[in-house]
């Protein structure tokens, strides 16, 4: 089944949106995804997909011709990163808002200033609160995966919520990895065909979109979008069944690595989570009950899974590759914090941000921060609330 | 495209019904009235935030019987991409059969300002779609603040005509003039008081294939500071002293549509309007001058490409 290929992550998420074959894309080039929609953008040329291309002059426009495009009534992807995001941001809670179920491939990458090209989650944290399901990646073939999944969430009647799927710029978006292309039919299969649902482009039936919307509404829109959002947990869950009955590979709202019985744990997103699994194998290895609870879907937020999963962890590190600039850490802490309100029993939780603008993130701070969970759950103390790590001093 | 004639408009539905909260008077529901009447396909629209947006769209009402799409304020021309992208598609795809026109509305403000980039891009990736701009002459949504499409002298909110500064001291952009330079296949400029003018216009726009670009003089009373009942006297006025032309340029060619008989000074569409009255003090009377000069120039230049650009009569 499928076609073992070596290929970076840009090339993967381009394929998969060929299989896909999205009815409109529209996008604008920045690095590190601007690859994607090259690649893409040869399959258009090459008559390989049916989709129009709208290269508009702004990622604003681009996501506003996504959404009119959505509205119209078709199947509708882009990619883009940081500033790229940014500069959406205006028009990811009207994507939502709409319940355009439109499908962004995102290579994870540092906000401006000062300018850095490379991978941090600062983007999608900015935009973590937009409506939009949030999905990230360790690998390219994750990355893949889950792109094809996100066109079945999105368009989910019980959802109709647009889709982020990210993964960590260059490092992933650039790296060649071996992963497994699924066959073009079985993808197709997979995603099914698009039913819109009320289209602007239905004559016969004219409606109007975007209203002004005053106090005796909109609030009852945005309770709807709410119960879309919290529909979203169940039929993610289906999907990647669904997924894994087809195609072999398990996702779930994340993935818990030696964490049934781990006394230690990290909580990191994306290609991180990679390194912190090698560090497991060691500090396993020596007797050390560590594991790693890696977020696969950020929004909806799975507060009780993830208390569940880590009550009973004595210590936690939640990692973050992007800082809140709250002066308490980084953007993923106070929510992990929140879930584990609830946990009995409760675990102590501390914050590192990390890796900033690209900076690697080496198996020595790994140990480093295990050490130190090590430390606390032996003493039950907390010495370092939140602080910055991988920073030259 | 067919003829049109009165009596086929008036057995025409209106497509923007009554009941919209629009001022009494306002200048865009007539544009908009006149421009739907005139389209023989039927049409889906998108529109920028403004006056025309959320007075004609209050949830759960609507004035449109066409599909309607706003999306936000500087996006009518991108949003308007998307869709006809998405029908491009799907006719390719042999999933849609009728024939669909779209329209993008935007006023000066979506338009001239933080609507630019967005049509400018529109207009240079060639999508099928007319872009209309009501100018009302200032961001009237929102107070009656300045855009770069009011006129030199006006006062607005955010160029109060005070002690030292006589209201807005820059001349107005030209932006049919950089339309033009787009090199798109038709664009406008018209008025609601030459109602037969306007629709051909929107007619010839909307048959045409790629984008067309029609600029609308577009009275507005509360920012006008003029009478209720003026709309179509003041639109007329524009351009009968030639403030706002009325020409058109079709692959190229300029041809002026209304030559006034005779040109009025500009003090006669000034004085009708609260806005300008300030003006009229002995102290501010350059700008008129100024103002005078520079319609001056402009129409000069646009009846010489007139001349230029008519064919040659043996
Ligand atoms: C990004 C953004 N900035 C500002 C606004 C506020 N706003 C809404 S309508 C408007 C002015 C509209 O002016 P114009 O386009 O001239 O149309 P009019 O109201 O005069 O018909 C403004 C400033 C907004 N909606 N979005
Ligand atoms: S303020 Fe002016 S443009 Fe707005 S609805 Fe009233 S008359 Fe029309």
């Amino acid at each position: 089944m499928g076609q073992r290929v070596a290929m970076t992550g840009n090339i993967a998420m381009a394929n998969a949106m060929r299989q896909i074959n999205p009815d409109v894309c529209a996008a604008y080039p920045i690095t590190p995804s601007t690859e994607i929609m090259q690649q893409f953008s040869s399959f258009v040329a090459d008559g390989l997909v049916k989709t129009v291309l709208v290269p508009a002059e702004s990622e604003h426009s681009a996501m506003s011709a996504c959404i009119g495009a959505a509205a119209a009534g078709g199947r509708v992807m882009t990619a883009t990163s940081s500033q790229g995001l940014a500069l959406m941001w205006e028009m990811l809670f009207i994507a939502a808002g709409n319940r355009l179920p439109i499908v962004l491939a995102m290579a994870n990458r540092a906000l401006s200033a000062p300018i850095n090209i490379h991978g941090d989650t600062s983007d999608a944290m900015g935009a973590r609160d937009s409506g939009w399901i949030q999905i990230f990646s360790e690998n390219g073939q994750e990355a893949y995966d889950n792109l094809i999944q996100a066109v079945r969430i999105a368009e989910h009647l019980d959802i109709r919520l647009p889709v982020m799927v990210g993964m960590d710029g260059f490092i992933i978006s650039h790296s060649i990895e071996s992963m497994e292309l699924l066959d073009d039919e079985k993808v197709r299969d997979f995603v099914g065909e698009y039913t819109p649902s009320r289209p602007l482009l239905d004559i016969q039936h004219p409606r109007t979109y975007g209203p002004l919307d005053l106090q005796d509404y909109y609030i009852e829109h945005k309770r709807q979008e709410y119960e879309a959002m919290k529909n979203a947990k169940s039929v993610i869950l289906e999907v990647a069944k669904d997924f894994s009955n087809r195609f072999g590979r398990e996702y779930g709202l994340f993935e818990a690595y030696h964490l049934d019985d781990a006394e230690v744990a990290i909580v990191v997103l994306n290609s991180a989570a990679g390194t912190v699994k090698t560090v497991i194998e060691e500090l396993r290895a020596d007797g050390v009950k560590a594991g790693l609870l890696k977020p696969r879907v950020f929004r909806p937020f799975p507060a009780e899974e993830i208390a569940a999963a880590l009550s009973g962890v004595k210590a936690v590190c939640v990692m973050d590759r992007a800082d809140g600039v709250n002066a308490v850490g980084g953007p993923l802490f106070p929510e992990f914090r929140s879930a584990l309100y609830d946990a009995t029993p409760r675990p102590m939780i501390i914050n590192k941000v990390f890796g900033l603008g690209g900076r690697d993130l080496g198996l020595h701070h790994v140990r480093e921060v295990f050490a130190e969970l090590g430390k606390i759950a032996e003493t039950g103390k907390i010495e370092t609330l939140a602080e910055y790590i991988t920073v030259r001093n | 495209m067919s003829k049109l004639t009165l009596k086929e408009l008036s057995k025409q539905e209106e497509l923007l019904s009554g009941g919209h909260r629009l001022c009494a008077g306002c200048g865009a529901s007539i544009i908009v009235r006149q421009i739907l009447l005139a389209a023989e396909d039927p049409v889906v629209v998108t529109s920028a935030t403004g006056c025309l947006e959320v007075a004609t769209t209050i949830f759960p009402y609507t004035a449109w019987k066409v599909p309607f799409f706003h999306s936000a304020f500087e996006n009518s021309a991108a949003t308007a991409s998307g869709v006809e992208a998405m029908y491009q598609s799907l006719k390719k795809q042999g999933k849609i059969k009728e024939k669909i026109k779209f329209i993008a509305f935007g006023g000066d403000g979506g338009t001239y300002d933080i609507g630019f980039q967005s049509l400018s891009g529109a207009l240079e990736r060639g999508h099928d779609f007319t872009y209309i701009c009501y100018d009302n002459g200032a961001y009237m949504n929102t107070g009656i603040q300045r855009s770069s499409s009011t006129p030199i002298g006006a006062a607005t909110t955010t160029s109060p005509a005070g002690k030292v500064v006589p209201g807005k001291m820059q001349h107005r952009k030209n932006l049919t003039k950089i339309v033009e330079a787009h090199n798109i296949p038709y664009l406008a400029q018209a008025s609601p008081s030459k109602p037969m003018d306007l629709m051909k216009k929107v007619r010839k726009a909307l048959a045409t294939e790629g984008p067309c670009f029609l600029n609308i003089v577009s009275p507005c009373n509360r920012g006008w500071r003029s009478a209720l009942d003026g709309a179509i006297r003041e639109s007329q006025l524009a351009v009968d002293t030639c403030f706002w032309p009325l020409y058109e340029v079709e692959e190229g060619k300029v041809k002026i549509t209304f030559k006034p008989k005779e040109k009025k000074p500009i003090e006669e569409w000034l004085k009708v309007q609260g806005r300008f009255k300030h003006l009229f003090k002995p102290e501010n009377g350059w700008i008129i001058e100024k103002m005078q000069k520079r319609i001056d120039h402009d129409w000069e230049k646009l009846l010489a490409r007139h001349e230029a650009d008519q064919p040659v009569k043996e």
